[in-house]
């Protein structure tokens, strides 16, 4: 029986086995640990099925988190286009970034966009012993000498920076007066806090101390919004930013895909702010409200029946004008949502997926599977908090695995065990998968593809699924003069 | 989907934001971006392609602006990926190795399982070793390798933790046996670059294995590719040996590791060269480095075995090969055989074939020291004539090599040698002495497409072309592919930019 048509408590008892069967490998100490953080599903949040989220991952253990550094130059700052984020430090961290991530923007690049570069101060040894200050006060003096447009400069504080002792606020402020363009130090460190989470709220705080409510609009209309936690990965935003601007609101400000200092600095102004990525901006969409009194909702764009519902939620916030809009909009994508779901849904109907992702995804993506038909049968974050896993128990079927912060190991045992059509995660974790005849899809990147926000988003979103887990490719793993092994 | 006249028409990110609907958003946008306007964008953008701006681009001595180098633990983990039931582990902050992964996985498309001590805070004020320990005890608890290959990132490089006093530690505590094989290296991030790291790991798991195992000759020729992004090269390297009826043994062979086949299960550990042979790799008659620049750190080691060293130049093109093959079995003590002399023989007729297609042409090329000396070998041999040759983790002593290659051939009179310069620098040098060929890795893309020359994918990273690191472009059949790739590219090119008249049917 699969873990799709059992009863909820049958599941349950089952998935129990499954982690306890799964855990045993692993040396005491950490089975103890780990059995906090792996957990059959209870829509109803009870305290013994919550799961243990953003603590330490157990060295040793192949976790699929990364650091501090990464959530706040990979996903933060990165995106933001006119603005020069510097790898300050020593030149991988930077070259591992350059441009994975797919933060779509317009502009020319190295001109008007800084985005898919990778500008560094290549740390060398004597800067380690000697530090860096001076290094990067003339390296800042270059920087507006053969980048003149760039509106603005990011330093990404890389490992060895917190433990030389560097004064980087100091040259930052001295540098913001000299050059006349904001020059924000951000504390990222990769060994600060324990994954990408940390980066996430340092990353808010610098934009908060440094951009935040400098800079005033000509005009502003009370439909003024803000998107946030919308990093434009192959055009994400864009697709978000349509569907707001059909409901007949004026988006002021993109944070931070696709994004500008001046957007950053803008942004106070919106009548409210709309929050896609709520792990990675919830903390400046809690500074504004306190700080300017806006308000802020989540929302999900994935996926007509979320896209409708976070609509509605949305226009709440509004007067009829935008109520009715919002209804006509809704209506209007109907036809296209009903032909992409007739097109892929008895292809993908009963289909069921496995997820290990980051921010938002393993719990909003699970909306536009369903709408396809497909079932999610086990999911979790990188380096999701209480509040993410609250917000996702509901949204899932009881006694289905939840796992925090899950190893190479565990990917691969429960994919043995539960043999998902579909996995859903990252790089690392791919061609782990397309080895053992599982169909994937990156869910960090869209695997090169996307949007897969809002309505065209949808259709890409299906098609993609579709083309895993039904490429012909799958049935060909068995050499006919080979015993067949495939259950 | 369909072929029904009322199908579906799935427009992803290639064709759906070029509609009038989000052209419009594009420019509606554009009144809250702040941003420059539209001539100022061209005038500067126009600007930065003159040669006013490349003197002040090359007066640049802080900033780098698009280097072409990864940091040294990224090549310790290749390296460690290279040997048998051999599990990498990164000692410092855990984001660095999920960096690492992630980077060589987007290569080679295939898993790169490796554990991280996972350091933070509190490792940073106290230093690693509880995290060292603790990563040795579970990862070989749980991976069960062979052989755990330590290396460092720059955290745990900046508080100073030393390895060697750690991992016996971690023995004294019991976290692992005394049996199980955990050689290590110091690969500082702000010293050299991923291929300094993978020199360093390579010659910790040498030192390691090889201690105390002094014997007799053993008859056979050791072969160290380096960090060589192509596992075909590796294959056809043993292929060529075996042909040549040389014994040898591959030190760093990661040709299964990262190209193994799809079987419906994953396995950890495919391939690697067998610790017994690696260990008995100090009793070899010969070790052959096809990376002379980047194998000095490991030459020290195998310089002190009986054994000859012997440092090549990347066997790419022609004459680099024959020199491979001469050394082969002037080391050994064989006849070539008639097989490699018709292999060459079918290279060097299709190099004749194809020649005119190649010949004259204007060409850029950047990558690792190795590699750029490697190709432009190749290069000249088809008469093609290097402007500009590029190495971001390339030095003096590189740039040297280089200049005694160019010097070589009349078709190197033209080029100009430019070590530690960046993709910034080449973009600068690229528009104001034009080239008709770019030869490097994917990160060139930007500024190939904005100059309008073709971008010739090869080297390391290639991320965005599918399967090129499974063939090989070493020795004469590598030649034949690398040839059939460059001249095919070329007349694709030629053939979208044909007016009718000239879209020939014979080329």
């Amino acid at each position: 029986m699969t873990p799709a048509q059992s009863s909820p408590e049958i599941l349950a008892t089952k998935t129990q086995e499954m982690i306890d069967e799964v855990l045993a490998a692993y040396p005491d100490k950490v089975a103890k640990d780990r059995h906090k953080h792996v957990k059959p599903n209870d829509p109803a949040g009870s305290k013994e099925c919550d799961v243990k989220s953003n603590v330490k991952s157990r060295p040793g253990v192949m976790t699929l988190r990364g650091c501090a550094y990464a959530g706040s130059k990979g996903v933060v700052w990165g995106p933001i286009k006119d603005l020069v984020s510097i790898s300050h430090g020593p030149v991988g961290c930077g070259q591992y970034t350059w441009g994975t991530r797919r933060n779509y923007a317009n502009g020319q690049l190295g001109i008007d966009n800084f985005t898919v570069m990778q500008v560094t101060s290549n740390f060398q040894e004597k800067d380690i012993v000697f530090g860096g200050d001076k290094k990067l006060t003339a390296l800042l003096d270059e920087l507006v000498e053969v980048f003149p447009l760039a509106k603005g400069v990011s330093i990404q504080s890389e490992c060895p920076i917190g433990l030389i002792g560097d004064d980087l606020e100091a040259v930052a402020t001295a540098a913001t007066k000299k050059l006349n363009i904001p020059v924000v130090p951000v504390r990222c460190e990769g060994f600060r806090g324990i994954s990408q989470s940390l980066g996430h709220h340092i990353a808010n705080d610098a934009i908060r101390d440094h951009l935040l409510g400098a800079r005033e609009l000509p005009e502003q209309t009370p439909y003024d919004i803000t998107l946030l936690g919308d990093y434009n990965i192959g055009g994400d935003a864009w697709a978000s930013r349509m569907i707001l601007e059909d409901m007949g609101l004026r988006v002021i400000a993109q944070w931070s895909g696709d994004g500008t200092v001046n957007e950053m600095a803008t942004a106070h102004l919106a009548k409210l702010n709309v929050l896609h990525c709520y792990r990675s901006m919830n903390y400046i969409a809690t500074t504004m409200e306190e700080r300017y009194g806006t308000p802020w909702t989540e929302f999900n764009f994935f996926g007509p029946t979320k896209i409708a519902e976070s609509m509605r939620k949305i226009a709440e916030y509004f007067d009829d004008t935008i109520k009715e809009k919002t209804e006509a909009a809704i209506a209007r994508y109907q036809a296209f949502f009903d032909k992409v779901r007739e097109t892929y849904r008895h292809r993908l109907e009963g289909k069921t997926v496995m997820l290990a992702v980051g921010g938002l995804r393993p719990r909003h993506t699970i909306g536009a599977y369903e709408d396809l038909g497909m079932e999610v049968i086990g999911t979790g974050y990188e380096f999701g908090h209480k509040d993410d896993y609250t917000r996702s128990y509901p949204e899932l079927k009881e006694g289905i695995v939840v796992y925090d912060d899950p190893t190479a190991y565990e990917m691969e045992e429960f994919t043995k065990r539960l043999k998902p059509d579909l996995i859903g995660a990252g790089i690392k974790e791919k061609y782990v998968s397309h080895k053992m005849r599982t169909p994937f899809r990156q869910m960090h990147s869209w695997d090169y593809s996307g949007p897969y926000h809002g309505v065209e988003g949808f259709a890409i979103f299906a098609r993609d699924m579709d083309s895993a887990v039904n490429s012909p490719t799958w049935n060909l793993f068995d050499a006919p003069w080979a015993a067949s092994k495939k259950d | 989907m369909s072929d029904k006249p009322d199908a579906l028409t799935v427009r992803d990110h290639n064709t759906l934001f070029k509609s009038p609907e989000y052209q419009e958003q594009r420019e509606r946008k554009k009144q809250f971006e702040g941003g420059s306007s539209p001539e100022e964008v061209a005038r500067v953008a126009e600007w930065t392609r003159t040669w006013e701006y490349r003197e002040k681009n090359f007066a640049r001595e802080q900033l780098s602006i698009n280097p072409l180098k990864a940091c040294q633990p990224l090549g310790a983990v290749l390296a460690a990926v290279g040997f048998a039931g051999t599990l990498p582990l990164v000692h410092g902050s855990q984001g660095c190795t999920s960096y690492f992964r992630g980077h060589l996985s987007r290569h080679f498309k295939e898993p790169v399982p490796t554990v991280s001590s996972s350091m933070t805070e509190d490792s940073a004020v106290f230093g690693g070793l509880n995290n060292l320990i603790e990563a040795l005890g579970t990862s070989v608890h749980l991976y069960k390798p062979d052989m755990v290959a330590v290396s460092t990132t720059c955290m745990a490089e900046v508080i100073g933790d030393d390895l060697q006093n750690f991992i016996a530690s971690a023995r004294q505590k019991g976290a692992i046996s005394e049996e199980i094989a955990v050689p290590y290296a110091h690969t500082p991030s702000f010293v050299g670059s991923h291929v300094l790291g993978y020199d360093n790991m390579l010659r910790g798991i040498l030192t390691y294995l090889t201690e105390g195992k002094k014997a007799k000759s053993n008859g056979t020729v050791n072969i160290v590719p380096g960090f060589d992004p192509y596992v075909g090269n590796i294959r056809e390297i043993k292929r060529l040996l075996d042909v040549l009826g040389v014994k040898h043994v591959v030190l760093g062979d990661h040709s299964d590791s990262l190209d193994s086949p799809a079987t419906g299960e994953y396995h950890m550990y495919p391939g690697g060269t067998p610790l017994e042979a690696a260990a008995d790799s100090i009793n070899a008659d010969a070790t052959i480095f096809l990376q002379a620049l980047g194998s000095y750190r490991t030459k020290e080691i195998t310089g002190k075995w009986d054994g000859e060293t012997v440092m090549l130049n990347p066997p790419i093109g022609i004459a680099n090969t024959d020199t491979f093959i001469t050394e082969v079995a002037r080391v050994a003590g064989v006849e070539v055989p008639d097989e490699i002399t018709a292999e060459r023989g079918r290279l060097l007729d299709a190099m004749t074939d194809s020649h005119a297609y190649l010949h004259g042409k204007r060409v850029a090329i950047a990558g690792d020291p190795d590699f750029v000396n490697g190709m432009l070998g190749f290069l000249l041999e088809m008469g093609m004539e290097p402007i500009h040759v590029l190495s971001s983790n390339g030095d003096e002593t590189w740039a040297t090599r280089a200049r005694g290659i160019l010097a070589g051939s009349p078709f190197g009179t033209k080029a100009t040698v430019w070590p530690g310069k960046d993709a910034w620098h080449l973009r600068s040098l690229v528009f104001t002495e034009p080239v008709d060929l770019i030869v490097g890795a994917t990160h060139l893309k930007h500024l190939a497409r904005e100059a309008n020359v073709q971008l010739f994918r090869a080297g390391f990273p290639i991320f965005d072309r599918h399967h090129l690191h499974r063939f090989p472009i070493y020795g004469y059949a590598g030649g034949l592919q690398l040839l059939t790739q460059l001249v095919n590219s070329i007349l694709d090119e030629v053939d979208r930019n044909a007016p009718d008249h000239s879209f020939d049917i014979v080329r």
